[in-house]
């Protein structure tokens, strides 16, 4: 399979790629990363860009650092160097979502903004992004902004970044001694995407009790979504094993999808039991960061 | 478009159009089909070769993406004429039937060798997870890998 013919760009700067893009006729142009998911879709024609933007060799879009209590996190960076980041050892969570995402090959390509962009509903990492409070930092032709997780997903393949904009980088909160967050994901056997994946953060207070909790879904239908039903069920409790199962037992803000691989009951009961297996590895990653 | 890269430790200069993939660039233009294309949907493992030093699906990278960089395909490994390990690995351990997955099995595989532990089976077959045989030939493919992985 061979992509429409199209032309190629590749930007010598964030600057220069901004500038490229706000040249071009609005819908025209595809801004390409990693290409683990572009390049497949333009493959089938289901894409078939006039213009290919190629950030990927952009460095300053790549890499892992900290500053004033936040992690930092560029868009080029990929599931390979997530998988192994020393300066993420406090969030285990991203390395346990690399490893169960694609396989190797794809892991060495593809890209953490690439991923967050595409906004696939069965991606693992706006689960991931969405629990653990995630800003994404855009840059268009009109400067910088700011999108929080939660206005992050407007839809299937549709985010709040708009036409001429690029993700740069995102930023979260840096463990702080007392959270921990965890993902659990079933994988759909052919193309290892997340027939329901849940990630989940939990934040104890000084009693052990959970002062906050965040908890992000993917792969269950539409949008990746917050299951706010659970945070709130959860906030203020001691938790045990029974009241995380009991608090995921009904999570009304999901709207399951029917198809082929699963339908809507079995992706009910999919949510339910990765919601408990993440909330409970959170709460166990939680207590061991007190020291 | 104008792209100049080093494939096997050779430098390469072509003018290609920007929609070519890697895979028909190292066998169509280069002429080194040990590559093959088995699905050509980045599932199945056999377009794999090495660019800078990581395995990638090349029927999943465009060839202007790799302008700059170094590849290495199956026909870069034996030096001299003489097998790299791996490769006589697969043949004691009869880690082929057909031989279609060979060489992407043999450049998947090559990122676990030359680390310090020996990597068990569940880690071969983790590293291998991007590659299929419809053989069924796994159980050698992995006892091929551990092998080679013992000796370097």
């Amino acid at each position: 399979m061979i992509p429409a013919a199209f032309e190629y760009a590749v930007p010598r700067s964030l600057e220069d790629a901004v500038a490229v893009l706000a040249d071009c006729e609005a819908g025209t142009a595809a801004i390409l990363a990693g290409g683990m998911s572009l390049l497949p879709t333009m493959k089938l024609r289901l894409a078939a860009p006039a213009l290919l933007v190629d950030i990927g060799r952009l460095r300053e879009l790549a890499g892992i650092s900290r500053a004033s209590g936040r992690l930092r996190i560029g868009a080029l960076t990929t599931h390979a160097e997530l998988l192994a980041a020393p300066e993420l050892a406090e969030w285990r969570v991203f390395a346990e979502t690399a490893g169960v995402l694609g396989d190797p090959q794809v892991r060495n390509r593809g890209t953490f903004g690439g991923s967050l962009a595409q906004a696939h509903p069965a991606a693992d990492w706006p689960a991931v992004f969405l629990a653990l409070r995630g800003v994404a930092c855009l840059r268009g032709s009109r400067g910088e902004r700011s999108v929080r997780s939660e206005d992050f997903f407007t839809g299937v393949l549709t985010t709040a970044i708009a036409e001429g904009e690029i993700l740069t980088h995102v930023t979260f909160p840096a463990g702080d001694g007392r959270s921990g967050a965890a993902y659990s994901k079933m994988r759909q056997q052919a193309s290892g995407m997340a027939l329901a994946g849940v990630a989940a953060r939990i934040t104890l207070d000084t009693a052990g009790r959970i002062e906050e909790s965040t908890v992000g879904v993917t792969g269950i239908g539409g949008a990746p979504f917050r299951a706010r039903s659970i945070e709130q069920r959860l906030s203020g409790l001691l938790p045990t094993p029974s009241i995380l199962e009991e608090s995921c037992a009904d999570v009304p803000e999901a709207d399951p999808t029917n198809d082929l691989h699963a339908d809507a009951d079995y992706r009910r009961q999919l949510l339910r039991v990765h919601a408990t297996r993440a909330l409970t590895r959170a709460l166990e990653r939680a207590r061991s960061a007190i020291p | 478009m104008n792209i100049s890269l080093r494939v096997n430790g050779r430098p390469v200069e072509a003018v290609v159009e920007p929609r070519l993939l890697l895979v028909h660039f190292l066998r169509e233009r280069l002429r080194l089909t040990g590559t093959h294309i088995g699905c050509d949907t980045s599932q199945c493992g056999a377009c794999t070769v090495h660019l800078d030093g990581r395995a990638v699906k090349s029927c999943t990278v465009l060839a202007v993406q790799a302008d700059g960089c170094d590849i290495t395909t199956i026909e870069g490994l034996a030096a001299e004429g003489e097998l790299h390990p791996l490769q006589a690995a697969f043949q004691e351990q009869h880690a082929l039937q057909c031989g279609f997955c060979t060489p992407g099995m043999i450049m998947a595989s090559l990122e676990l060798l030359g680390r310090a532990i020996v990597p068990d089976d569940r880690e071969i077959r983790a590293a291998l997870e991007g590659n299929r045989c419809r053989c069924t030939g796994y159980q050698n493919i992995v006892a091929a890998v551990r092998t080679a992985c013992e000796r370097s």
